[in-house]
């Protein structure tokens, strides 16, 4: 009986002790979270993927809402409308998000390109890379063991059955993932609306290109010569084109016509060109 | 102090919680995904076990022994880690924000295992006194962590081999945490107990 009653008011003792003890710690040490940064976490996509530069959406959440130097559009996957909602949030005044998508600076497929040798390792370009510069014949092309489309996190990418990755303009954020996963900087982020891209990144001399490659660039600077506003520029055997001036001032692409490689041709997945210039093209 | 040092081995190695003992498999296959977790698991998981180790000991040896209420030790305990973590993470919050950042949600998450539970009890069990019943709970709280950060660090492995559709994921890691548990048999019998 003794027991019993012991056993009751132990119990009943412990239970308002620590009851009392979390309800004191509770307001003598809580701290105090600005709503606002649960309300711009909720808004934000969730993808995780870190191009905002900061470690996860919360984050960017919390230094968005506390510090007034950080601006509300720096979320790249959420593009115009989430900037407009964070701003609307926080207060502060939001500029447009420039939308880029990847693209893969590449069109050595396993048909145009030559291999090496036969690699058996990991299925993995990083691993790939490391073990004498990868099986491929061109160091800067791409190795198409697909390391970008498993670091997609928006299903974004795929493995073309000939070996280079293809970007979904549709479903492509930008977050820039894949850019920074490829061992050879591959892909870049471009506007989707540009629509002279340069389809390789190799800057090895023209001879050496031929060598390896039936589709690369061999920096003969016939574009270059082209284009008459300067947008396209030779940079050690490689042609770079300025977006900027080539969306600006450019509605007739000349240079897409003349590539004897067909290096630079329309974006297949961007906007397509004309209908008049596909056929010239394709004649 | 070899007994402590053979007290500490054993609880960290020999009976190690996870691969002998089968305790704590939720968080053992839920945080292993990845290495920076998981060792963030295992620090929240010492020291937890540790502390609610000697706290338990100090309310069992000062209240429930002399009013005779030992039977009512699984749910004091229960409650008293409970509060425990509760407490030292408003603490935490509240006085070192970047290790709250760090390991804040995996102290909540470990308050409610059953590892944490079943280190007072054993304690209690085997009559330890309060230095060696730290000592065991340090121990336990190692072995766990070291299985479950060499757990993650195979499974991080585990990405990038080609495994048979049908036990991807959780399936495989099953195995390969049946394999670790062999390879810890092993150490039985090293340490008399």
């Amino acid at each position: 009986m003794l027991t019993a009653i012991y056993a009751i008011l132990v119990m009943i003792g412990l239970g308002m002790m620590f009851g009392f003890l979390i309800s004191f710690a509770n307001k003598k040490w809580s701290v105090e979270v600005d709503p606002r940064i649960h309300e711009v976490d909720e808004v934000l996509p969730k993808g995780q993927c870190g191009s905002c530069g900061y470690p996860g959406c919360m984050a960017y959440a919390e230094a968005v809402v506390m510090n007034p130097n950080v601006p509300p559009n720096l979320c790249t996957p959420g593009k115009d409308a989430v900037a407009k909602q964070v701003a609307e949030i926080t207060g502060k005044k939001a500029d447009a998000v420039e939308t880029v998508i990847a693209f893969v600076r590449c069109s050595g497929t396993y048909e145009k390109a030559t291999r090496t040798g036969e690699y058996k390792g990991v299925r993995d370009c990083v691993s790939a890379n490391i073990l004498v510069g990868g099986d491929k014949g061109c160091t800067f092309g791409c190795l198409g063991y697909g390391t970008c489309v498993k670091v997609c996190m928006f299903n974004a990418m795929k493995m073309s059955p000939e070996g280079i990755p293809l970007v979904n303009p549709d479903k492509c954020t930008g977050c820039g993932k894949c850019a920074t996963v490829c061992p050879r900087s591959i892909i870049t982020l471009v506007s989707p609306e540009i629509m002279v891209k340069v389809n390789c990144s190799s800057h090895d001399k023209g001879a050496i290109v031929r060598k390896h490659c039936k589709a690369g660039c061999i920096g003969c600077g016939m574009c270059a010569k082209d284009c008459p506003y300067g947008a396209i520029v030779i940079d050690n055997f490689l042609a770079v084109v300025d977006s900027k001036i080539c969306l600006e001032k450019c509605s007739d692409p000349v240079c897409l016509t003349r590539c004897p490689t067909k290096v630079i041709r329309p974006a297949i997945w961007g906007v397509v060109p004309g209908k008049e210039l596909r056929e010239e093209i394709k004649s | 102090m070899s007994e402590y040092f053979l007290l500490f081995m054993g609880a960290a190695i020999v009976n190690n919680f996870v691969l002998t003992r089968y305790l704590g498999l939720c968080i053992f296959f839920g945080v292993s995904k990845n290495f920076h977790a998981s060792s963030s698991m295992g620090l929240a998981i010492i020291s937890i076990m540790t502390m609610s180790s000697m706290l338990t000991w100090t309310i069992e040896h000062f209240i429930l022994l002399p009013l005779g209420l030992y039977f009512l030790k699984t749910i004091v305990f229960v409650v008293v880690i409970a509060v425990f973590v509760q407490i030292l993470e408003m603490v935490i919050k509240k006085f070192m924000p970047t290790l709250y950042n760090v390991w804040g949600i995996y102290l909540l998450l470990v308050a409610t295992n059953c590892v944490i539970l079943g280190v007072p009890l054993i304690n209690a069990e085997a009559n330890y006194n309060f230095l060696k019943s730290t000592v065991n709970a340090l121990g336990s709280g190692t072995g766990f962590a070291i299985a479950l950060i060499l757990f993650a660090s195979l499974r991080e492995k585990l990405q990038f081999s080609d495994v048979p559709k049908s036990i991807e994921g959780l399936g495989i890691a099953f195995i390969l945490a049946g394999m670790l548990a062999l390879a810890f048999q092993g150490f039985s019998g090293m340490i008399p107990l």
